[in-house]
């Protein structure tokens, strides 16, 4: 989104030394959805695209409420409604603020060559600067969430930036102020936390036996997270159940970089050493054959 | 000084349209793969730029490879004796002289380097193709793209690991570069280094 918050960059894209972290004093944040309390309403849609100014085509209806049907590089955030049965003989139309996840440990920086193209901020937020953006592609093989978008227009990668340019003055996101139900909390991580396991204990009450909060370890948990109403079974959703970053993103990115690149030093070291002892292979003199 | 003919115009032009693409193609793939080296992406125009450029002139190099191939396969057919010459390399590499079974047009290290730069090849176009933004990759699934970043990484590790001995084997061995570059070789050169193909190629002379 920006550089503004240039002095608290935790994480930074491609960069192997240390990034800009004075400013420590810094809390985590967190969005929680709390999908009990969502009527599917999409105001969160209307705020993101009127505070970031976005404006995505006119698209084909397709059937179901989801419009637009999938995130794109102009939609940031999206609803998605679901028509489950939990259990035999019954129904229920759970809905779902689809978007960026804020990953703790997040697989598009982790994967993207380009530095500083993807940044991590002390309060969690996980950005994209989409002008060092190269349209490579990695980022999408890192997310285990399916949500960077390549625009098609300029092929930059955008998604939701957790309004890092409100949050950074003090505001909560727009998806948060607009909401009418109070379905968007925004909050320091261990608030949100605290009160999502509230919000799922009262969902237990109420005979959601497995309501829960939707923090997954796989990825060091989530800076947004949500109250499930089944949080035992959170791909009713088409959420995964345990993400993490896929093995071979992480063998890739991980322990193939850096021993690739030492095998060819190596080798030309190697060569360049073979060379200094043993010398040229050509045809022998008399006197070298003695 | 005797010359033997070792390589035809048209195989050496095509040979060196394939190391050039391959300089190319390294250095602007290199930039993506390792931070520390994201600066040669400044050699292209930048990071889009190296972007857009990295798939045409792998294409082109793929291209130009399956020519030097189809020119230059059936030498690099292993034969017997081929076994004890790679059995007897480490010896040769060590400068201890080994008697090595006698050498066709191509020696037993060199047909290695042919096939496993073969593999590579067809590895990286098959990967490349599949992660080739923005036609080919958004119509793939994203585990796919994932097994194709990690095999077109590997694909390409490989295959500088083996440029690199290549190279040096054309350092190394004196005489040798003559070959690529003037099309022939001396006939002393010829006679210890691939005996064989200099008796194929003085027989009746």
């Amino acid at each position: 989104m920006g550089s503004m918050q240039s002095l608290d960059v935790v994480a930074r894209s491609a960069t192997t030394t240390p990034t800009p972290q004075v400013r420590t004093a810094i809390p985590q944040v967190a969005k929680l959805i709390d999908e009990s309390k969502c009527i599917g309403c999409k105001a969160c849609q209307v705020a993101c695209m009127n505070w970031n100014d976005l404006r995505d085509e006119i698209g084909e209806h397709v059937g179901v409420y989801d419009n637009p049907a999938d995130l794109t590089p102009t939609s940031w955030t999206v609803m998605r409604f679901f028509e489950v049965d939990p259990k035999e003989g019954s129904l229920e139309w759970l809905i779902r603020k689809d978007g960026c996840m804020h990953c703790e440990d997040p697989g598009c920086l982790k994967a993207c060559p380009s530095p500083g193209a993807i940044v991590k901020y002390a309060n969690g937020i996980v950005d994209f600067n989409s002008e060092h953006c190269i349209g490579c592609g990695y980022c999408i093989k890192g997310c285990p969430f399916d949500v960077p978008r390549i625009s098609a227009k300029d092929n930059k990668a955008y998604k939701c930036t957790l309004c890092s340019d409100r949050v950074g003055v003090g505001l909560e996101p727009a998806c948060v102020k607009t909401c009418p139900t109070g379905a968007i909390g925004f909050g320091t991580k261990d608030d949100m936390v605290a009160y999502g396991n509230k919000r799922a204990g009262e969902l237990k009450e109420r005979g959601f036996a497995n309501a829960g909060l939707y923090n997954p370890e796989g990825v060091g948990g989530t800076h947004v997270m949500y109250v499930l109403k089944h949080a035992d079974r959170p791909e009713l959703e088409d959420l995964p159940k345990n993400p993490s970053i896929s093995p071979l993103v992480s063998l890739w990115k991980g322990f193939a970089k850096p021993l690739a690149l030492a095998g060819m030093v190596g080798a030309v070291l190697v060569g360049f050493f073979h060379y200094m002892k043993v010398g040229p292979h050509e045809e022998q003199s008399e006197e070298e054959k003695v | 000084m005797k010359y033997l003919k070792r390589y035809e115009d048209g195989e050496r032009m095509t040979h060196w349209v394939v190391a050039i693409t391959f300089v190319l193609a390294g250095l602007s793939g290199l930039a993506f793969f390792h931070p520390s080296l994201f600066f040669f992406s400044h050699l292209f125009g930048g990071g889009p730029w190296t972007r857009i450029l990295h798939p045409f002139i792998g294409l082109l190099m793929f291209l130009a490879f399956v020519l030097m191939a189809v020119h230059h396969w059936r030498d690099n057919v292993m034969k017997p004796g081929d076994s004890e010459w790679r059995k007897k390399a480490p010896d040769l590499l060590l400068g201890r002289h080994p008697q090595m079974p006698p050498a066709g047009k191509f020696n037993a290290g060199q047909k290695v380097l042919f096939w496993v730069l073969l593999v590579c090849m067809v590895v990286l176009l098959a990967t490349g193709v599949a992660l080739w933004r923005p036609w080919i990759a958004p119509l793939l699934p994203v585990d796919l793209l994932r097994v194709s970043v990690l095999l077109h990484a590997v694909g390409a590790a490989v295959l500088v690991l083996m440029i690199i001995g290549h190279i040096y084997m054309g350092i190394w061995t004196k005489g040798s570069m003559r070959g690529m570059t003037r099309g022939n070789v001396p006939e002393g050169w010829a006679r210890l280094h691939h005996p064989a193909w200099h008796r194929e190629m003085t027989r009746g002379k």
